[in-house]
């Protein structure tokens, strides 16, 4: 009778799990069922939902986890405050690359580098072409390209100026620039 | 002896009285000193707004100034509670409106606002002094529109953590032109950007401003603009504390918070940018509460702030703070009493940080005047339960939550009855727990034991039978909240201790097994009890009477019934019970 309706509750259970979650399914049973869980149990749905986030591509391994309602109690401005940053952390950071001359834009994802050299690296391989050493006063001096971006404020910046991780919160898109009109651009800020 | 002395006498000498438990014992002692009394009270608690109605308040207290009032029960702050389930402030305010003109105070906690009640009190109190909403819902911005233009005298408006139908930040430019007397303003839970130049004349005239706790919306470059006109400031919040850094926010950041040296209480910190928490450094030795629950930064970080806190109460932090981190509070600050420590990755399936029970059982003991915890993590032990007991005596307030429901002691797979029993068995003053990880019926023999001062009791996913339930509504003198969640407990607990259910402010179960015939015995055999059934899945008459019932809100109440409910909730033998009020 019990088993009966529970089954009618999981039906109308708000939750936020992916659908095709059994593993999650059926651990809040077991937390409905067993009164107490003997240790090998306990093992046992402990290392399915361990399996469960491990099998699971990068995006459903957090959402393996059962998810009850009003479990664990946090208050939802809080859950807001904090999933908001794990979606900026799992999207990726893509910005438009842009060349003089090309026909058309490209778009990386500035995630996936550790820093500028990695940066460059990939940029001048997408566009075939070189972009040189970066100095403090010179810039990007004698190259025939030099790599711009465009910051919060609009404003158009030399990239290498300033630390990798403030670079990543500011750059909204990424020009390539001939080497020819980058002049002046050396000292910038 | 009451007519030795004169009635004002009396009345001088009551007035001396804060405590509601004291004036209540007053006002039993013989007819004349109740009348003196009912006539000179001026602040009134309800802490269940259901309990009582407006017009049985009014007519006992007709001389009131202060009410704080709250409504829906904790567990609505988890979403347990479902929508339009009643807690409606509007009734209090037209009652109160007609017959107590000289309000000065109304404080509420989960009770449902419109922007009608707002207006209403705006416009019904001419010496209106403070509002504060707290986890409050139902109204928007245009409601605080209207307390900004019409309340004259307002001292405080404080709306932490409501949750208010932000349509924009146009409100706070309703405060007229000559309007000085603000002492506090708490807008923190607010989306929408106010009217910068509009919030910087509002500091710049109210010289008595002591807290101002801003949204997220403010920039951190604005800062140093509102801490310049207001270094009175005792208790300030950020708006996001994150900016490219440039050299000059940061120096004008470290300049205007020098200038406030009578800061005690720092919050905010949304989207924390680490290298301008050092501006704070220079008052940081007179911190004593800090709120760094919203501020996503690492444990090194933390450390390097807490440190230069050596007065620290009171700490809120996300659990990056780790057990290093926590290893280090104990070693700063001496002085802490409470701790609360935050899920940075509530769903996630791993832990994504290191925090473990050790950080708790090291707080414990490096902090002497720790008394207040609520601590989330992934693991716990019997061990650390034990240790953190004999620790920390002096507990009022433990609340843990293992993240995992029925998550046993990591190291030896046993239930944590034996820990939890420590607890309650070393800290005679404890008056509130909540209870998480793998429990059986042990631990709540062990509650109703001991627990001789427990107020307030949180139970989820534990115990085996009855027999829990029974310990603790027969144990537990002090009770006065009970809720409970997902535990195995059926009636005949319930039942058999149906007058404790009399002693007690309220009782909450959901997702357990009571049936809704137990519930209709409950309500008639307790007419002075309220046995609210909540079930969403249409009338229990159209279910068997021994299918267990969603949820169950017990209360008493001098009101009866209650006339607001929504088609989700029945009162057991309402009518029996409206034939005996």
């Amino acid at each position: 009778m019990a088993h009966e309706n529970e089954l009618n509750l999981k039906a109308t259970e708000l939750r936020l799990g992916l659908p095709g979650t059994d593993e999650s399914e059926d651990m809040v049973s077991i937390a409905k069922n067993n009164k107490r869980a003997s240790p090998e149990s306990v093992e046992d749905s402990g290392s399915k939902a361990n399996s469960a986030a491990k099998s699971g591509d990068h995006e459903t391994s957090s959402a393996s986890k059962a998810q009850i309602v009003g479990w664990p109690p946090v208050r939802s401005y809080r859950k807001n405050n904090l999933q908001s940053k794990k979606a900026e952390s799992e999207s990726g950071m893509y910005v438009k690359v842009s060349m003089d001359g090309a026909p058309y834009l490209r778009k990386v994802d500035l995630k996936v580098y550790n820093g500028y050299p990695e940066l460059l690296m990939a940029l001048e391989n997408m566009f075939k072409l070189s972009i040189g050493e970066y100095s403090e006063r010179e810039g990007y001096e004698g190259s025939e390209y030099a790599p711009a971006y465009e910051d919060k404020d609009g404003d158009l910046m030399l990239v290498g100026d300033v630390p990798w991780d403030m670079f990543m919160s500011s750059c909204k898109r990424l020009r390539i620039m001939r080497g020819s009109e980058a002049k002046g651009l050396g000292c910038a800020v | 002896m009451a007519y030795s002395f004169p009635e004002e006498v009396l009345e001088y000498v009551f007035a001396f009285l804060s405590s509601d438990k004291d004036r209540n014992a007053v006002s039993l002692v013989c007819k004349s000193w109740y009348e003196i009394e009912r006539w000179c009270r001026r602040r009134i608690f309800i802490g269940n707004c259901y309990a009582v109605s407006p017009q049985i308040v009014i007519r006992r207290f007709p001389e009131v100034r202060a009410v704080k009032i709250k409504g829906k029960p904790h567990f609505a702050d988890f979403n347990l509670v479902p929508e339009g389930w009643g807690a409606y402030l509007y009734p209090w305010i037209s009652a109160m409106a007609r017959s107590y003109p000289w309000l000065e105070e109304i404080k509420l906690k989960r009770m449902v606002v419109t922007d009608e009640s707002l207006e209403l009190i705006s416009k019904s109190f001419k010496n209106f002094k403070v509002l504060v909403l707290s986890s409050c819902e139902g109204f928007t911005t245009d409601g605080l529109a209207s307390i900004a233009a019409n309340c004259r005298n307002l001292r405080e408006l404080d709306l932490r953590e409501s949750e208010v139908e932000d349509l924009s930040g146009h409100w706070l430019s309703h405060f007229p032109d000559n309007f000085t007397s603000l002492v506090s303003l708490n807008m923190s839970c607010l989306g929408s950007e106010v009217s910068f130049s509009a919030l910087e004349r509002l500091v710049s005239r109210c010289p008595n401003l002591k807290t101002l706790r801003l949204n997220r919306a403010v920039p951190v470059e604005k800062l140093p603009s509102l801490l310049r006109r207001a270094p009175q400031l005792v208790e300030f919040g950020t708006g996001a504390y994150s900016a490219e850094i440039q050299t000059d926010i940061f120096s004008n950041l470290v300049e205007a918070f020098s200038g406030c040296k009578h800061l005690k209480s720092l919050s905010g910190f949304w989207d924390v940018v680490p290298a301008y928490l050092p501006a704070m450094y220079n008052v940081c030795s007179r911190i004593t509460s800090l709120n760094l629950s919203y501020a996503t930064v690492q444990s090194p970080d933390l450390v390097e702030l807490i440190s230069q806190c050596p007065n620290l109460k009171c700490l809120w932090v996300l659990d990056y703070i780790e057990d290093a981190g926590l290893k280090a509070l104990s070693s700063y600050c001496k002085d802490l009493q409470e701790l609360r420590v935050f899920p940075s990755d509530p769903y996630g399936a791993e832990p994504n940080v290191s925090l473990t029970e050790q950080g708790l059982v090291t707080v414990s003991a490096g902090c002497p005047k720790l008394q207040s915890v609520l601590y989330f993590c992934r693991q716990m032990s019997n061990a650390a339960l034990i240790a953190i007991a004999r620790n920390r005596p002096n507990f009022i307030r433990f609340r843990l939550c293992i993240i995992e429901p029925q998550a046993p002691d990591y190291l030896t797979l046993e239930p944590l009855d034996t820990g939890f029993g420590a607890i309650v068995e070393n800290c005679k003053e404890l008056r509130r727990l909540s209870l998480s990880g793998l429990l059986t019926d042990r631990v709540f023999e062990y509650i109703g034991t001991h627990a001789k001062k427990l107020e307030m009791l949180s139970i989820a996913f534990a115990g085996d039978s009855d027999l829990g339930l029974h310990h603790v509504l027969s144990g537990c003198e002090s009770l006065r909240k009970l809720e409970i969640r997902d535990c195995p407990f059926g009636h005949k607990a319930l039942l058999a201790n149906a007058a404790k259910l009399e002693t007690m402010r309220s009782l909450w179960m959901s997702s357990c097994s009571v049936s809704y015939g137990a519930c209709k015995l409950l309500g008639q055999k307790m007419p002075r009890l309220n046995v609210e059934v909540i079930d969403e899945r249409g009338s229990p008459n159209s279910r068997p009477e021994t299918c267990p019932v969603e949820k169950l809100y017990v209360y008493r109440t001098v009101a009866g019934p209650r006339v607001d409910k929504p088609d989700f909730v029945w009162t057991m033998d309402e009518d029996a019970a409206l034939r005996l009020s």
